[in-house]
């Protein structure tokens, strides 16, 4: 039963990381660099929906929406006003500076909201139970919501013009750019969508329990074990490798601490990397 | 307003301690080290849990020396071989474990009460101040022979084959560089000098916990070594002072600020912070003292 009930609480957290996860390899994909500014994002899309929910009255779906919306558009923002014109500087100047730059967005948040823990207005709800095993009914609109998320995230990859392009993008940037794809208008569109998502991540992860400033930066070192597990750069394998975190610090979390959750994800890196650098579902590392 | 001046110049050249570690791999290799925290932790703890176990206050520096190359190797193993961002990701996760397991290992690390009461040498002899003014010029003296090392280094055909490697991996291995070989030997002595400057950190303060190691130090090391120069010792050094004296102008400046609340002044520093490293790598990404490429020896072109 302790490993069942495990097993369930493993699948809810992995497929919330998922969210931000996808955000943050999909970035990637196209633009080649670890955005660490994904952590801000999340935090302020957690705040965006925080705030529709506690001073609109929002519903949970609605705020969602606008946090989507929120985070994608300061996503955009910074990314050209604080990233694009490194580019040129190589991939690790992009990094250090989207570590500056998660550290200003963190604290403008701290700024106007102070350091303490919010949560949001929500209805009231007992536990579900199956015999032994339990499941809050917000875990589940949550998890849901993370479904209904990553589907339309699929569909626009699989079916629509920007979706095919940034595909086409993150395979072969040359090709794309020989074929009349504008490279510039693909990086926006996916930092949008990037930001966006780990907007939306930010919001499923704090409804689970409260937000503060550091509410993305505490998930960060999961986004990066599921990306890095799935295989930096693939959509799919983003989602693979979030459903195996999560698997992975439940199960721990049987043997070990539960303040050690986070250290699972970096030793599930430093596995992975030692014996399948691609991952799960990468194509190369080197 | 003088033991303020020698505390501050003291925390200098610890930062620049820090900021030469950094510079000796990305600088030199061409690697980051996103888990410089982690690694002063690990210099500080390491000497503190040996001096307190009874060893002498050398000793204690040298394990952190050790402890720190050590767990150098150990933290670059699985990454040197692939793409220089998964060693950015693996050392971030790195300097949050270490935070973790100086919070919950209490037996080890005393959580986060902190360990106190650390040796400071030759406190009892000297006297508050003239401890004070020992250790300064202790530090000074390390910090000069560490950049001494380090520039002597860069100088050596040692230093040129790193150069070449953080140029063009691929070229240097094709002339016969053992690439893999550079990179761990850079990252782990790089490591012992981050953990060094922990150890000496700890011994000033007589007193480290987990709160002294916030990743934040290591964006202040970051906008050191940016701002006065990637790839030279002189110019790590100098961005290291720059930099403290810079958060200690923005400690004053947002005092002036009236109306704020504490954590709005805190927040507003930060912000600063970031905002100077984003300035400085879009506008002077070669920092105050760029790095000098010595000239190629001229050659007498073999015409056959």
């Amino acid at each position: 039963m302790i490993i069942l009930q495990a097993l369930i609480n493993g699948v809810m957290a992995g497929t919330l990381i998922a969210v931000p996860a996808i955000g943050f390899t999909a970035i990637f994909a196209v633009l080649r660099f670890p955005n660490f500014a994904v952590a801000s994002y999340a935090t302020i899309g957690a705040f965006a929906a925080w705030w529709a929910n506690t001073t609109l009255g929002l519903a949970v779906i609605p705020a969602l929406l606008i946090a989507f919306l929120i985070a994608g558009l300061v996503g955009v923002v910074a990314e050209e006003t604080a990233l694009r014109g490194l580019r040129g500087a190589g991939a690790l100047a992009v990094a250090i500076a989207s570590i500056a730059l998660n550290l200003v967005l963190e604290n403008i948040v701290r700024f106007f909201f102070g350091n303490d823990m919010r949560g949001y207005d929500l209805p009231l709800m007992r536990d579900l139970r199956f015999s032994e095993l339990r499941i809050g009914p917000q875990q589940l609109q949550s998890l849901a919501l993370a479904l209904a998320i990553m589907a339309a995230m699929f569909l626009f990859l699989a079916y629509t013009r920007f979706g095919k392009a940034m595909r086409a993008v993150a395979d072969n940037p040359d090709l794309a750019r020989l074929k009349g794809i504008d490279p510039a208008r693909i990086a926006i569109v996916t930092v949008f969508l990037g930001a966006g998502l780990s907007g939306a991540g930010g919001v499923l992860i704090g409804l689970d329990t409260s937000i503060d400033p550091l509410t993305g930066y505490r998930v960060l070192l999961a986004v990066f074990a599921a990306a890095v597990l799935g295989g930096l750069g693939s959509i799919p394998g983003a989602v693979v490798g979030a459903l195996a975190l999560g698997l992975a610090e439940e199960l721990a979390l049987i043997v070990a601490p539960a303040t050690y959750r986070t250290a699972v994800g970096f030793v599930a890196i430093l596995v992975m990397l030692t014996f399948r650098p691609r991952g799960i579902l990468g194509e190369r590392a080197t | 307003m003088l033991s303020y001046a020698i505390f501050t110049l003291t925390i200098c050249g610890i930062y620049a301690l820090l900021a030469l570690s950094l510079n000796l791999i990305w600088g030199g290799v061409g690697l980051v080290n996103l888990g410089l925290a982690g690694f002063f932790a690990v210099g500080a703890y390491a000497s503190a849990i040996a001096t307190g176990a009874g060893a002498p206050v050398l000793i204690g520096w040298a394990s952190a020396l050790v402890v720190g190359a050590v767990v150098g190797l150990v933290v670059t193993f699985a990454t040197l071989r692939l793409r220089d961002d998964y060693l950015a990701i693996v050392t971030l996760g790195f300097a949050e474990v270490i935070r973790l397991i100086a919070l919950n290992e209490r037996w080890l690390t005393k959580g986060s009460d902190g360990i106190s009461g650390i040796k400071a040498p030759l406190k009892a002899e000297l006297g508050l101040e003239g401890f004070n003014l020992f250790y300064l010029a202790l530090v000074s003296v390390i910090v000069l022979a560490v950049y001494a090392l380090l520039r002597r280094l860069d100088a050596s055909p040692y230093g040129r084959a790193m150069k070449a490697i953080r140029e063009d991996q691929q070229l240097a291995a094709f002339a016969g560089k053992d690439v893999l070989r550079f990179k761990w030997q850079a990252f782990a002595l790089s490591a012992a000098i981050a953990a060094l400057a922990g150890a000496l950190y700890g011994h000033f303060q007589s007193y480290v916990s987990p709160d002294h190691f916030q990743p934040l130090i290591t964006i202040y090391i970051f906008l050191a070594v940016t701002a006065g120069g990637v790839g030279r010792p002189s110019g790590a050094v100098l961005g290291a002072y720059a930099v403290v004296i810079f958060l200690e102008g923005t400690r004053f400046a947002t005092e002036w600020l009236p109306g704020l609340q504490p954590v709005q002044v805190a927040a507003m520093r930060e912000i600063l912070v970031g905002l100077a490293l984003i300035l400085v790598l879009h506008l002077r990404p070669e920092g105050l003292l760029p790095e000098r490429i010595p000239k190629a020896p001229p050659r007498h072109s073999a015409k056959s």
